[in-house]
């Protein structure tokens, strides 16, 4: 399993209501249920990851995030997790607010595209990055709206969403992902 | 009637108020079961059937001699496997396979009910099903499934007996039948009327059979049943046994004479009247009348986990509104899954070999059951 979710999964409460958003094959889940909790379900798009996720006995609805959220009741999770996905939305403004409108509490990981390696391959090679965690070429990303750490607190910070970071540290030109919990 | 003194039926004593404002009693309920019911009674799966189905899901159907109507679904070391678990399929009431039904005799008139029958509803097909649990003694359902109108019949289930099913899936289904819906059912119905034969429902008294009425009424449906996709793949314009066109109302398309013979071989297996009678009950079922047109009040109390599915090439009962069942239980915060299994077979794929769908099944329930045990 990717050392992201075991991130993610750290932050997790034992027993706590859990939604995933963008759930992906269900890896996370799958793991979050059987060491932290077993009241998760998750949201995915792509028919063929929400069979691997049926397969995996996970509970799963089939949907789109950016339309699918607003039918959960405010605070009807303890914690919702959004594994490097906000980028990829095409209004990930409104499905920040959802998540904090739903969830107690936000997980929210982003690929850093202030990472220094980013950073020196544009320097560099005077072409779009291309790296392990953005591994696509600029005509066929699904990421539409890419950020850096301090991009996304600057974000947070103008919206008074309380960013609580506990034992994580990202630092903006170091880490290669940034992971944080938020909470309204 | 004498074809059905083999089968297995209870004959229910408890009186059942019917929607419609009579009650009955004394009536008879026609069920099959496949598999064991275990120690602790845990294991138990109710069956609903579809609109033309019956209580013969699996195996051969011994009074039409052809396969159960869920072959694919249900047997041992399938979907829903019968060497884990207890199946109970029962036939409605309306229905024609030994349950209550218009052709049943009349202990007033000693004729057939015929149109005497009382009109039914979903809601009343459920209850009269429920007596079914007291009679195997089974405390709480392991799971309630269903396609179509046996759907329709999960989600009423849920929603009168909260606390009676651990799980349910409800297959291309929908909590309240569309204009579309009623309007394809009313061309059934009026094809049945509008043969002779019909005799306004007192056909048997006269040795009649309304076989035109009613096949028609089936080549209707059952367009309805498959996709624009998948006619064409099938049929194309694909001649019956000739090399050209006969200009002649033969069945030169290979889609007529298909059409011609679902409609003649479904004559030989249910009663015009049924057919009636269990339209009727779709056609009435709206889940949200009685809250307001707020579905998620319908099950507040219920402590079921559920999981939906549809498919993406049915027109009769399309995602969207097996999607407003997933929201409505979404918003009080139930446990549900959700998927849309990609299928060219239209609504008939629920009742087909769609591996994505027999797997997700199998997946939801083994997993369930594991959870419990």
């Amino acid at each position: 399993m990717k050392k992201e979710f075991y991130n993610i999964a750290k932050l997790v409460t034992q027993n706590s209501k859990v939604l995933d958003v963008g759930c992906g094959n269900g890896e996370l889940m799958k793991y979050i249920t059987e060491n932290i909790s077993k009241d998760i379900r998750g949201i995915e798009l792509s028919k063929s990851n929400v069979q691997k996720c049926v397969e995996k006995g996970l509970t799963v609805i089939e949907g789109n995030a950016e339309k699918d959220l607003r039918q959960f009741p405010d605070s009807s999770f303890d914690f919702v997790i959004l594994s490097q996905t906000l980028q990829a939305f095409l209004d990930p403004e409104n499905v920040l607010n959802e998540l904090l409108r739903i969830g107690k509490k936000a997980i929210v990981s982003i690929p850093n595209f202030g990472h220094w390696k980013v950073r020196l391959h544009l320097l560099l090679k005077g072409t779009m990055p291309v790296t392990k965690n953005l591994p696509n070429e600029w005509y066929n990303t699904p990421n539409l709206h890419m950020c850096t750490i301090k991009d996304f607190e600057n974000y947070c910070k103008e919206r008074d969403i309380k960013i609580n970071l506990k034992n994580l540290k990202f630092h903006n030109f170091f880490s290669e992902l940034g992971i944080f919990i938020l909470e309204k | 009637m004498n074809k059905f003194n083999d089968i297995k039926k209870i004959i229910v004593e408890k009186p059942l108020k019917l929607d419609c404002g009579q009650t009955i009693n004394n009536y008879p309920l026609a069920y099959e079961t496949y598999g064991k019911l275990n120690g602790d009674r845990s294991n138990a799966i109710m069956i609903f059937h579809a609109l033309t189905g019956d209580q013969f899901a699996s195996g051969i159907n011994p009074i039409t001699k052809k396969d159960g109507w869920w072959n694919y679904a249900l047997g041992p070391g399938k979907a829903i496997d019968t060497d884990k678990y207890f199946v109970i399929a029962s036939n409605v009431i309306g229905g024609c396979m030994g349950s209550f039904g218009p052709s049943d005799i009349n202990p007033n008139t000693k004729k057939p009910y015929g149109t005497n029958f009382p009109v039914i509803t979903i809601n009343d097909m459920v209850n009269a099903q429920y007596n079914l649990l007291d009679y195997f003694k089974i405390e709480k359902l392991f799971s309630v499934i269903g396609g179509s109108m046996g759907g329709m019949q999960v989600l009423q289930f849920v929603s009168n007996f909260p606390n009676k099913a651990l799980t349910a899936i409800p297959i291309a289904c929908t909590a309240s039948h569309s204009a579309q819906n009623i309007a394809l059912n009313e061309l059934g119905r009026q094809s049945i009327m509008a043969d002779r034969n019909w005799q306004d429902g007192f056909y048997e008294e006269q040795n009649k059979q309304p076989d035109k009425g009613l096949a028609v009424a089936r080549m209707a449906a059952h367009i309805t049943y498959l996709s624009k996709a998948g006619l064409q793949e099938k049929f194309g314009r694909k001649l019956q046994e000739r090399d050209d066109l006969k200009f002649s109302f033969d069945a030169d398309f290979q889609i007529e004479s298909y059409l011609r013979y679902q409609g003649s071989v479904f004559v030989d297996r249910f009663d015009a009247n049924s057919y009636l009678y269990i339209t009727r009950a779709m056609d009435y079922f709206d889940l949200t009348k009685k809250f307001s047109g707020n579905l998620s009040k319908a099950f507040e109390k219920s402590d079921t986990k559920f999981f939906i599915i549809s498919f993406t090439s049915d027109w009769l009962y399309p995602t969207s509104e097996n999607r407003d069942i997933v929201i409505a239980l979404n918003a009080i915060g139930k446990n549900v899954g959700f998927v849309e299994i990609s299928s060219d077979k239209g609504h008939d794929s629920f009742l087909l070999d769609v591996p994505d769908f027999l797997n997700t099944v199998k997946y939801f329930l083994n997993t369930s059951y594991k959870q419990i045990k």
